[in-house]
């Protein structure tokens, strides 16, 4: 591993003043000439905003790429149930924003765990994201004058929102994926979609390929590149219930961590306050309602523990809004992670409504009696719609129930200032790398991140490593292609071969209640060490019992599904082994032994201002950690306080 | 409040693209009102695997109506009854207790059968592969806000932008003609400035490979937008239609 040295992770963070970090690393890397760039063929694996901008951005540049996705389309990638909207420091509204303010507030709202040089790099081309978006088509929501419309979003004190109605992701994918249709009409991009990467090809100790398995026919194939982009998201399915869609997994980034790859902050989880809460124990999955709503909603529970009256009949006075009791300067408005805490302490204590007890209210009563009916559903018809939908309840007329729900996932393969991975010539991109939200994401921060790394970091970054290093052909029939192809067949071939009693979903369930109950919003030892030795326990039953239809030459959904689970299933262990080893509570990783008298997190930068990054020795193996210091030099630590 | 349906499925069964179909029946109990439909299917799927029986193959994915991905003929109507509504985001409180449920796939030849309910709709990203972008490079664009786009014609251009790809339009047209769908991104792309230099060569190109996909012609009877499951309106194809003539006409191929 070229950035470990002496115990020590190195990220390779240029020298310089911060501002300036960005523009000499881009001198001192090095360019491949524009006739060479045919010569080298780049493996994009996932079609989000992250696959879909890199894919679209390196072909421009004259790249071979080809372009791997599970879903049946590059345009179906989760990115596109995004709502809420994409920052950038503009400043259009001339209200004090900047580079700066972007940057610092990130930092600030990730509580000291990310990288101060990427995060600055982020705020630094974000404003470049939104020019481009533009140029493609994506139709932003304007002003009269034609020009283009923000909003406040997720607590920031300025309007650095752009937003597409309440589908930016959406309009932001459909961007990137018709810039990727032009390149393939181009010649330059070709599209293999229904085929789900298995494995990770090294040859001599360098990312050159991958292993597939076509989703349509059960075929294995393999393809060999110059270089790999790993774009495959984040890995809240863990959980089995989040607001991820049903095919997200951690499949393609734990391969390439068993294959060496480190694995960056796990535990560190974004719960996302406003969800629709389960209705039942056959819930496949929670949907998240955009955060927007709480600039207009009121957050509130029953004074009284068990309270039986409707919303609409309990009184002023008898009524708890919590957030804006606790938090008077930020309200309602609060990071996800302490709004979503402070739901759970409510329910925990008796408050919560609804059938389960599980949901806090989100009332509109006050906002439709200051700005009436029709300006509240201008601003969110189409979230009310959809809540209707799948509640059947009217939310102009009764207070939403929201719970919380696992939405994000800030972990991911560490990667160092270039993108690039611990394994050389494997960059790792959007919410599949861990470097910029640190231990708390911050509202419309997502799509800037995805798009950022897509379109102006990787076109720059990965240059430098097909220009420095030795890259001699290979082909498909390389020993190292065989022996990698053999191990994920073989994996395949030994899940079928189980012929158990217990369905893949059955599994999952369990291993998402096990999760949720020991490594959600508030962890605690023994509770961490419960869950490892329960997911082992659980793996094991996997191996001995788990019943998989069908074959594996065949479309077979319950494969892929059991395929993804094996993995989730090695993956929890580690995720609750990183819990435990951080003894602090940081954004979204909130420890019960470390808080403050009123149960605020407690960070603790003495021990644990690092990313604790993770190198695989064998499944069932304890892990060896990695720290890779993280020093804050133009945003000095400081304790977040929302009050 | 939450009720419980006994029902009966008539669910087309086809084991690949080129095997004979058929409808296979199954008898459900104990299903809540408040389930979504494919949660349903969910409950059907786990109880086949415990009889050792093949479950029922079908796409979905972001099950929050976005992505598209999931969509199924349900008693005849692409998406089901409620209107303006993925398969997804369709509930079991549209269904009475004792109900027979009909779910076959799309039906038409741009969309062949892979299994069950599953479709191969890569049709549609090749019409989009043929025009259905704007010509800019990464970088080279110039500031937003030096773009000014009236705000009427940037809310229609995202009324049009919020196709989502499903390919109900199709499967509830006659003709399985794909005018909506194609007409939705001609119109975005039209509307805005940025999209107006390639105007002409978009629409031709994208109505040629719609053809070449042997997606049928429209009659102008609606049904697709009666299915569209957000509401995209036939507005769309009678502003394809008047770019399609102008481009055909001052065109100078």
């Amino acid at each position: 591993m070229a950035q470990v040295a002496n115990g020590r992770l190195d990220a390779k963070v240029p020298g310089g003043p911060i501002a300036e970090k960005w523009d000499r690393h881009r001198f001192e890397l090095k360019l491949i000439n524009p006739a060479n760039k045919r010569k080298f063929d780049i493996i994009v694996v996932g079609t989000g905003l992250a696959g879909g901008s890199a894919s679209a951005s390196l072909a421009e540049l004259g790249y071979n790429v080809l372009s791997f996705c599970l879903q049946d389309s590059p345009r179906r990638a989760h990115s596109i149930a995004a709502q809420g909207g994409i920052n950038a420091a503009k400043n259009y509204p001339n209200d004090g924003d900047s580079i700066w303010r972007l940057f610092y507030d990130t930092v600030k709202g990730g509580d000291y765990r990310s990288r101060e040089a990427n995060v600055y790099r982020l705020a630094q081309v974000s404003n470049n994201i939104i020019d481009q978006c533009v140029a493609q088509g994506v139709p932003f929501a304007r002003e009269y004058g034609g020009t283009l419309a923000n909003r406040s979003f997720g607590g920031a004190q300025v309007s650095r929102t752009f937003y597409a109605r309440g589908q930016t992701g959406q309009q932001l994918l459909l961007g990137a994926y018709s810039a990727m249709m032009r390149q393939v009409n181009a010649g330059k991009i070709k599209l293999f979609p229904r085929k789900e990467m298995l494995d990770l090809v090294v040859v001599d100790g360098i990312a050159r390929g991958i292993i597939t398995r076509d989703l349509v026919n059960g075929k294995f194939e393999s393809f060999v590149a110059d270089a790999v982009v790993l774009c495959t998201g984040g890995y809240g399915n863990l959980f089995y219930l989040s607001t991820n869609a049903k095919s997200c997994n951690v499949t393609a980034a734990w391969r390439c961590h068993k294959r060496g790859a480190l694995f960056a902050n796990p535990c560190f989880t974004q719960i996302h306050p406003t969800c629709i809460p389960a209705s039942g124990d056959y819930q496949s999955k929670l949907t998240l309602m955009s955060e927007s709503l709480r600039n207009d909603g009121r957050v509130w529970v029953p004074k009284n523990i068990g309270e039986t009256r409707q919303p609409n009949e309990i009184p002023e006075d008898e009524r708890d809004y919590y957030l804006e009791r606790r938090y008077p300067a930020f309200g309602n408005l609060v990071p996800r992670d302490v709004a979503s805490r402070a739901a759970k302490e409510r329910c925990d204590e008796g408050h919560g409504v609804g059938s389960t007890g599980m949901a806090v209210y989100l009332d509109f009563r006050d906002a439709i009696h200051r700005d009436g009916e029709d300006v509240i559903r201008g601003k969110y018809g189409n979230l009310f719609h959809m809540y209707e939908k799948i509640t059947a309840e009217n939310p102009y007329k009764v207070p939403m129930h929201i719970y919380p729900a696992v939405h994000y996932t800030m972990g991911g393969v560490w990667v160092d200032y270039n993108l690039e991975s611990t394994i050389p010539g494997l960059f790792i991109l959007g919410e599949a790398n861990f470097s910029d939200h640190g231990a708390n994401r911050l509202g419309a921060s997502a799509l800037m991140q995805g798009l950022a790394d897509g379109y102006f970091v990787i076109p720059y970054t990965i240059g430098h490593h097909l220009a420095s290093r030795s890259l001699p052909k290979i082909n498909t029939d390389h020993a190292a292609v065989a022996e990698t192809m053999t191990r994920a067949q073989e994996r395949v071939g030994s899940i079928l071969a189980v012929g158990g009693t217990r369905t893949v979903e059955n599994i999952h369930r369990e291993l998402g209640r096990i999760m949720w109950d020991h490594c959600g919003m508030s962890r605690r030892a023994p509770g961490l060490s419960a869950a490892a030795e329960k997911i082992r326990g659980l793996r094991d039953e996997f191996w001995n019992d788990v019943r998989v239809p069908g074959s594996g030459e065949s479309f077979n959904q319950n494969l892929e599904h059991a395929g993804r689970l094996a993995d989730f299933l090695e993956f929890g262990e580690l995720f609750a082994a990183d819990a435990l080893h951080r003894e602090e509570s940081c954004g979204g990783h909130f420890r019960g032994e470390h808080q403050t008298e009123d149960n605020e997190a407690r960070r603790d930068d003495e021990r644990f201002c690092h990313v604790a990054a993770w190198e695989f020795n064998g499944v069932g193996e304890a892990e060896t950690l990695h720290k890779e210091p993280l020093t804050f030099e133009e945003v000095p630590l400081a304790t977040r306080s929302y009050k | 409040m939450a009720q419980t349906l006994t029902l009966r499925l008539r669910i087309w069964r086809q084991p690949g693209p080129n095997e004979r179909g058929y409808f296979g029946v199954y008898e459900l109990e104990d299903i809540s009102t408040r389930m979504s439909f494919l949660e349903m299917l969910d409950v059907l799927n786990e109880q086949l695997i415990g009889r050792g029986e093949e479950p029922v193959a079908f796409d979905h994915d972001c099950r929050e109506g976005i992505c598209g991905t999931c969509g199924m003929m349900i008693n005849g109507q692409a998406h089901g009854a409620d209107l303006e509504t993925t398969t997804c985001q369709l509930h079991m409180r549209w269904f009475q207790d004792g109900d027979e449920i009909t779910i076959e796939p799309w039906r038409a030849a741009g969309f062949p059968v892979i299994k069950d309910l599953v479709v191969d709709r890569t049709a549609f990203d090749r019409i989009m592969q043929a025009g259905g972008y704007i010509s800019i490079n990464t970088g080279n664009a110039p500031d937003a806000n030096s773009i000014p786009v009236p705000r009427d014609d940037a809310e229609q251009a995202m009324d049009a932008a919020a196709c989502i790809g499903c390919g109900a339009c199709v499967a509830a047209c006659k003709n399985a003609s794909a005018m909506l769908f194609t007409s939705a991104k001609v119109s975005q792309l039209t509307l805005l400035p940025q999209g107006r230099p390639e105007r002409s060569s978009r629409v031709r190109n994208m109505v040629a490979a719609m053809d070449a996909e042997r997606f049928g012609s429209c009659t102008n009877t609606y049904e697709c937008e009666a299915a569209c499951p957000v509401g995209i309106s036939v507005e769309n194809i009678a502003r394809l239609n008047r770019e399609y003539l102008q481009a055909v006409l001052t065109s100078p191929e």
